[in-house]
């Protein structure tokens, strides 16, 4: 099981939960395991094209999967994955 | 057996390495901890640039205060090398391991026209003021000195704003921009700790001076009580050392990231919401930009609009004061700024957490140095503006 750190802005759709866990062998495989149980929250972390979301980065442990292998890094059983969005706030 | 100072010295010389004066020029900012040992009053009138001052008599007292680690590359010189000479032999005998006196010392260095500095000195009241930090060695005097110099834009008077100014402000820094087009609210007060009750309604910008100039008159405040745009980014920016971004909405970050492109001037981010907060240092062309890391403004979903979002009071406060220590950090060339790393804060589980950035070499916006991206208007709501998303 590879736990998901989540930011505020995506809880809404976990019910609250900032950290989940799924399976999956590769970042694809553990995201779409979460699409099945969060449609919702799957919806952010897919793109049209089936290819890394656009909105958010997504960290494997300490490292921007974009330059790792995408969606296709292999998840080792003690890694965790982070979602980061953009955040304007500051006032 | 008595021996004249010239025996001294040629003794001294024997024992120590020499380096003339152009290969300490190019050992300049490698690390080489430059140290000289004239009397203040010497030092006052002109130093090697970047030296610090430890005056012969104080050297053995001070030295393991000054410099700790006594494998540090130390290059030490006087007026004409002679002083530094039976300096460097002392530092030797205290078990230093890496030193070396510069032949013919700083007459040598400036008839042969190399860069000098009159030293910024602290005034009395200074030296009092600002003793904690010179107390500390890896700021020292000269390392206020360079606070006192240096000029800090901070981008918003408001949560991040305030406590950066404040901290920025107490440790002199010499000139302190700050732009905010708005007035104080009440609904401001629970975490904008520049402003108070007696403001409501002044323009933010003079509300912070009065406050700020009240906490260190030392500090020249320069106010621009304007809303930042594509006209007049710029002129606003350009002069200033370290661009500190309090801002609330994602145009006016990726126009100040544009900005800091074209006049290379590096940015300390900071962003929060609710609980949670994040900073980074982008440093043009030395690190991620914004733009690396995102690439394009988030759609409504994803970025509630600033009135709806709420946020924790202490939280800008925690974050805007890890903005203004990495302002410092920058400005005296110390530690690990977050170059390449976000810090990630989140208040309610009190973690913290580092995540490695790094420049995407396809950037639209710092891939290629020769050519910083257009500086455009971006829709000037406080919401995402997905449709000015660059494309590549
Ligand atoms: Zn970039």
């Amino acid at each position: 099981m590879t736990t998901i750190n989540l930011p505020t802005i995506l809880r809404q759709h976990t019910g609250g939960a900032k950290k989940i866990t799924a399976s999956g062998r590769t970042v694809g495989e553990v995201f779409a395991a979460i699409g099945s149980e969060y449609p919702k929250l799957g919806e952010q972390l897919t793109s049209p094209d089936g290819g890394l979301p656009i909105f958010v980065n997504v960290f494997l442990d300490d490292e921007d999967i974009r330059y790792l292998d995408g969606l296709d890094t292999v998840v080792d059983e003690n890694a965790d994955i982070t979602i980061l969005p953009a955040v304007a706030g500051g006032r | 057996m008595a021996m004249t100072y010239q025996e001294m010295i040629a003794l001294a010389k024997a024992e120590i390495r020499e380096i003339d004066p152009a290969t300490l020029e190019r050992r300049i900012g490698d690390g080489t901890a430059i140290v000289d040992c004239r009397e203040a009053d010497e030092f006052e009138q002109g130093a090697i640039r970047g030296a610090r001052l430890i005056p012969r008599g104080l050297l053995e007292s001070n030295i393991a205060m000054q410099i700790p680690d006594r494998s540090t590359p130390i290059a030490i010189y006087c007026a004409a090398g002679a002083r530094s000479a039976l300096a460097a032999k002392v530092l030797q005998d205290m078990g230093y391991t890496d030193v070396v006196s510069m032949a013919g010392g700083f007459g040598r260095w400036k008839s042969e026209g190399r860069d000098w500095a009159e030293p910024v000195t602290l005034t009395k009241e200074q030296k009092i003021r600002y003793s904690r930090h010179t107390l500390l060695p890896e700021v020292g005097e000269a390392g206020q000195a360079k606070l006192l110099d240096a000029k800090v834009l901070l981008i918003g008077a408001g949560g991040l704003g305030s406590p950066a100014a404040l901290y920025l402000a107490a440790a002199g820094v010499g000139v302190l921009g700050i732009v905010d087009f708005d007035v104080v609210d009440s609904s401001n007060l629970q975490r904008q700790i520049l402003h108070n009750v007696d403001r409501i309604g002044m323009p933010k910008v003079e509300s912070a001076r009065e406050t700020l100039i009240a906490l260190n008159p030392d500090v020249k405040i320069r106010m621009h009580n304007t809303r930042l745009s594509a006209g007049n980014i710029l002129e606003i920016m350009s002069g200033y050392d370290v661009v500190v971004d309090g801002g609330d909405n994602f145009p006016t970050r990726y126009l100040i990231n544009d900005a800091s492109l074209h006049l290379e001037i590096p940015v300390v981010h900071g962003a929060i919401f609710r609980f949670e907060g994040q900073a980074s240092v982008f440093h043009p062309y030395e690190g991620p930009c914004y733009r690396c890391l995102f690439p394009q403004p988030p759609p409504p979903e994803l970025a509630p609009s600033c009135a709806e979002a709420g946020v924790l009071g202490v939280l800008p406060g925690i974050v805007g004061s890890i903005e203004a220590m990495e302002a410092i950090k920058l400005i005296l060339g110390i530690g690990e700024p977050l170059v390449g790393k976000l810090l990630t804060y989140d208040a309610l589980e009190q973690e913290f957490r580092q995540l490695k950035l790094r420049r995407n070499p396809e950037c639209p916006a710092c891939g290629d140095r020769e050519q910083p991206p257009a500086i455009v208007e971006y829709d000037d709501l406080c919401m995402p503006a997905g449709t000015v998303a660059r494309t590549t």
